[in-house]
């Protein structure tokens, strides 16, 4: 009996020869364009692209960038956002978690909170332009009577010199997005049992977490961290909306610079990737220098032994710093819901004094274009994603090879790698093997930035996946193949159908590989709402946004539609949770 | 009766066109009949977008050939398209098929051979443009076009002022600062390299430097534009969000206005206002003003680039957008409100009553009113202007 599954298990392999390949492939497409694309900006940045002209290297390129008026403010307004949204992101997160995990509210909290982590980071951005601004909805909503504004006051709050309303926005979405991770994270570790513990000994609730909780946790959402930190210190759709252009942050200006028709600035573009790739790191190195500060101060603090009950004002202030961003996240979103449907809506009307559906008619043709190509490359990016993870994990269940920690960091490279760093790099093979522009080489970028996140949120279930059902069926005599298709995947294909969510989500956000793969051939809803954000309509930037929201509801929807209906009469497969 | 002269001279110049030239017309439809045209225009304006679309139907319609717009947030990224694929060789089959361009864009490419050309003679509806007192359909910010670029709108600088905030428009740069002075926090301009607010730029330079003249050549950048610098110095603290902010282009710069955030602003095209009235995007109280020693007025144009890969497609398309039909839907401010750059008395009957019967709208100037007309200074001082404003006002604190 033993010798026959042995023999099956032989058969199997032979039969899936390509599934050990998968892994290589796979790291292949992940790394490949990063790696290559790094090159592809290296070179530049040292005066060497004979396309353009440069056929030996110099140094001119960094003098023209240093010498570029602005350039150093924008390097300090990226640094500085990086690490304030990273930070306060994180603070929030950790003291609410300290405060109030395994609570009524804790729950009610992360119901509201995953939704808002699959609505694209621009489409968040805009909302709380709409919603912030002196012309926004909320001084619409109090003026004349509380205000007495009858004109929008003359405030700086958007788009502000010291990039507040960037770290907010960004805040907004990167707080879900910690907040999953850790949660993610905890369900590793005992933190019920470890954190009773800790509070029979007397310890304030917050105290408790933080000193028995915290330390087992924050080794998991350490590259998470990271991934916020270099998002936030080089984002370029976000700035767009929200930042200061006078001048920009470093990426927004890099950005310029590539699409200038002054070819000499592609090279000092090269060499100012370099520095926002320098920037990131040095910005994950003050981090960590961070943790050993804190670290120490930690030991000294858990060691002193302080019981720390009185921490309700932390504990509020946590859940008021989570509300509010929830909330401003969803008046913001509302109101360009109202706006798309808008006809006239004068300041300080509270709401639009006349409605119409100009905004969506004028606009079909385009919507649907964009909508049709945000759609079908998201699905094709989400599925080659889901093919390849899955793959990795079946390849891995089968011949028994765990992924390391450092295989980890891999899979995290192109999300702490800033995408400026290397996108041109990448376009430039493109336009060398005459694939810029085309459909096949936006979704080929979009697989870069959607596989990680597509492992990530499939791993942990697929590995949870209890081995006997496998051997039970392969006893009775089923093929490797078979066991997989018939047993395997409909027993996964709740966490498979929401990791492809996952990925089509993170492809209908992605801003900067859009454009640069897509030659600006190939529209997105993204690439239309950030070329509308510079100025035009509010109408059809909320029209726009919203579709970027619909999406990825209909994705998450049908994912967990999809296995409740296919599994109606399997009481075993039903969703109990 | 003249209309009658004028419409039958039309005819008889088609008639008497000569065989050739119209074969040749008909052989370069019969190519263009299947490609894709991809149209690189700037994407930032919903009404241009939208008439984009019309005229990509029509052709379609027409002529089956199919039009893409690839919407810019700078005419500039497709001329560095271009510049990119001549730099890497690619001679034919290039990505850019026709641009929207004029002023150092079309200098710039002119410069570098990246046009095809000459060609706009030989489109039939090229005959109708008024290369006679529309001077800037010939001569693109002191460059001539020669016939490399096909002309498509006419511009002209204007502002718009709310009459609900506003009593008595100042009429000159000068008295713009003045009026700042009285209304803070209530005018601003996009900010450069945004084309409106360049222009703004050129307009003050004109009317405060001591001899304009200078500004139709390249010149000593740094002692004629001081009066410019001290001017906005002054300007800056009196504007919106005190000069520390500035909207990023036209539109942005009109929701400003819709909003009640400003009572001044600007605008390239003198029947904008009533458009965006029309279109309920501006209140009804706008109005449009000119200054009173003249503004800036240009064309701007389409042209193909060297290496387009429809390049009869694209004719066809621009021969499409100068005809008398496509002429008068733009011009309609419900539309989109951009002048003809045709002799709309030279135009056959039908097509020219199309033109009369257009309603201009409450907010536009009549031609007198424009008043006149400024050449745009030579290109090189865009560049030379943007690059000290932006180390000036855009470099941080």
């Amino acid at each position: 009996m033993g010798e026959a599954i042995r023999q099956r298990k032989v058969a199997g392999m032979r039969a899936n020869f390509p599934l050990r390949w998968v892994p290589a492939a796979t790291l292949v497409l992940l790394l490949g364009p990063v790696f290559a694309g790094l090159l592809g900006t290296l070179l530049p940045a040292f005066g060497y692209l004979p396309a353009l002209g440069g056929v030996t290297f110099s140094l001119e390129p960094w003098r023209a960038l240093f010498a570029a008026p602005g350039v150093a403010e924008s390097i300090r307004l990226s640094f500085v956002t990086g690490l304030a949204v990273t930070a306060l992101s994180f603070a929030v997160v950790i003291l609410f978690f300290a405060g109030w995990h395994g609570t009524a509210s804790f729950a009610w909290v992360q119901r509201f909170l995953s939704p808002l982590l699959s609505i694209p980071h621009v489409t968040v951005a805009f909302g709380l332009a709409f919603l912030l601004a002196p012309s926004g909805w909320i001084f619409r909503l109090t003026s004349p009577w509380l205000t007495g504004y009858d004109r929008p006051p003359d405030l700086i709050i958007v788009q502000d010199p010291d990039g507040l309303a960037l770290i907010a926005g960004l805040m907004i979405k990167e707080i879900p997005f910690l907040f999953l991770m850790t949660l993610a994270a905890i369900g590793q570790v005992d933190a019920a049992r470890v954190r009773t513990m800790a509070r029979t000994l007397g310890y304030g609730t917050v105290a408790a977490w933080l000193k028995s909780v915290f330390p087992l946790v924050y080794r998991q959402i350490r590259l998470p961290v990271f991934a916020v930190l270099a998002f936030a210190a080089s984002v370029v759709d976000v700035s767009v909306v929200l930042a200061p252009s006078t001048p920009p942050p470093l990426a927004v200006q890099l950005v310029r610079w590539f699409n200038d028709p002054d070819l000499a600035l592609r090279f000092v573009a090269s060499a100012g990737a370099l520095v926002q790739l320098a920037l990131v790191v040095a910005a994950i190195l003050v981090w960590w220098l961070g943790e050993r500060i804190v670290a120490r101060l930690g030991r000294a603090w858990v060691r002193a032994g302080g019981r720390a009950r009185a921490d309700l004002p932390l504990r509020l202030a946590a859940a008021t710093a989570l509300t509010a961003s929830f909330l401003a996240a969803f008046l913001g979103l509302a109101s360009m819901a109202l706006w798309s449907i808008a006809g006239r809506w004068r300041f300080p009307d509270p709401v639009p004094s006349r409605l119409s559906l100009d905004a969506w008619m004028a606009n079909a043709d385009r919507l649907m274009n964009a909508t049709v190509n945000t759609a079908t490359i998201g699905l094709a990016a989400a599925l080659v994603g889901l093919i390849l993870t899955v793959g990795c994990l079946e390849n891995e269940a089968r011949f028994g090879r765990r992924a390391t920690s450092r295989a980890l960091w891999l899979l995290y490279l192109p999300l702490i790698v800033p995408q400026i760093a290397f996108l041109f790099g990448t376009q430039v093979l493109l336009v060398v093997s005459d694939l810029d522009g085309a459909w096949v080489a936006v979704a080929g970028a979009h697989l870069v930035f959607v596989l990680p996140y597509v492992f990530l949120s499939l791993a942990d279930p697929y590995r949870a996946w209890d081995e006997r059902y496998a051997r039970a069926a392969l006893c009775l005599g089923a093929s490797p193949l078979r066991v997989f298709w018939r047993v395997k995947l409909p027993m996964l294909l709740r966490p498979v159908l929401v990791a492809a969510a996952v990925g089509f989500t993170v492809s209908i956000g992605q801003y900067l590989p859009t454009l640069f793969a897509g030659a600006g051939r190939i529209d997105t809803l993204t690439t239309e709402a950030v070329s509308l954000a510079s100025g035009a309509d509010r109408r059809a930037i909320g029209a726009y946004a919203l579709l970027q929201m619909t999406l990825p509801f209909i994705a998450f929807g049908l994912a967990a539609a999809a296995p409740a209906w296919l599994f109606r009469d399997r009481r075993g497969l039903r969703v109990t949770a | 009766m003249r209309i009658l002269i004028a419409a039958l001279a039309a005819i008889l110049t088609f008639i008497a066109a000569p065989d050739g030239k119209a074969q040749d017309w008909n052989e370069v439809i019969g190519k263009a009949r299947g490609q894709v045209v991809f149209w690189n225009a700037w994407g930032g304006d919903e009404r241009i977008n939208a008439y984009i679309a019309w005229a990509g139907d029509q052709v379609q319609a027409r002529y089956g050939v199919t039009v893409r717009h690839v919407k810019l947030s700078d005419t500039s990224e497709a001329v560095a398209r271009v510049v990119a694929e001549k730099a890497a060789g690619q001679f034919d089959g290039g990505s850019v098929d026709l641009i929207g361009i004029n002023g150092e864009n079309f200098a710039a490419m002119k410069r570098n051979d990246l046009l095809f050309g000459p060609w706009t003679q030989d489109a039939p509806n090229y005959r109708f443009v008024d290369t006679v007192n529309k001077k800037t359909t010939t001569v693109d910010f002191t460059v001539p076009v020669d016939h490399l670029e096909a002309p498509w709108g006419m511009a002209q600088f204007v502002f718009m002022h709310d009459t609900a905030h506003v009593d008595r428009p100042p009429r000159s740069i000068p008295a713009l600062l003045e009026w700042a002075k009285g209304n803070p926090g209530r005018f601003t301009y996009p900010q450069p390299p945004d084309f409106l607010g360049t222009t703004f730029l050129k307009q003050a330079l004109i009317e405060l430097a001591a001899d304009p003249a200078v500004l139709q050549a390249a010149a000593d950048v740094a002692r004629v534009t001081a009066p410019l610098w001290a001017y906005l110095d002054a300007l800056h603290p009196l504007m919106w969000r005190r000069g520390q902010v500035f909207p990023q282009n036209g539109p942005a710069l009109q929701r400003l206005l819709d909003d009640g955030e400003i009572a001044i602003a600007l605008s390239f095209e003198p029947a904008e206002a009533s458009g965006l009235i029309a279109q309920g995007k501006l209140p009804d109280t706008v109005r449009t003003f000119v200054l009173e020693g003249g503004t800036i007025g240009n064309t701007n144009f389409v042209a193909i680039p060297f290496n387009a890969n429809a390049r009869e497609g694209a004719m066809v398309l621009a021969n499409f957008l100068m005809s008398p039909e496509a002429q008068a839907r733009k011009q309609d401010p419900e539309v989109w409100g951009s002048f003809t750059v045709l002799d709309t008395a030279r135009l056959p009957e039908a097509a020219g009553e199309a033109f009369r019967a257009l309603d201009l709208g409450v907010a536009t100037l009549s031609p007198g009113e424009l008043g006149a007309t400024l050449l745009e200074p030579h290109p090189s001082w865009v560049a030379a202007l943007e690059a000290e404003w932006a180390k000036r006002y855009a470099s941080g604190k």
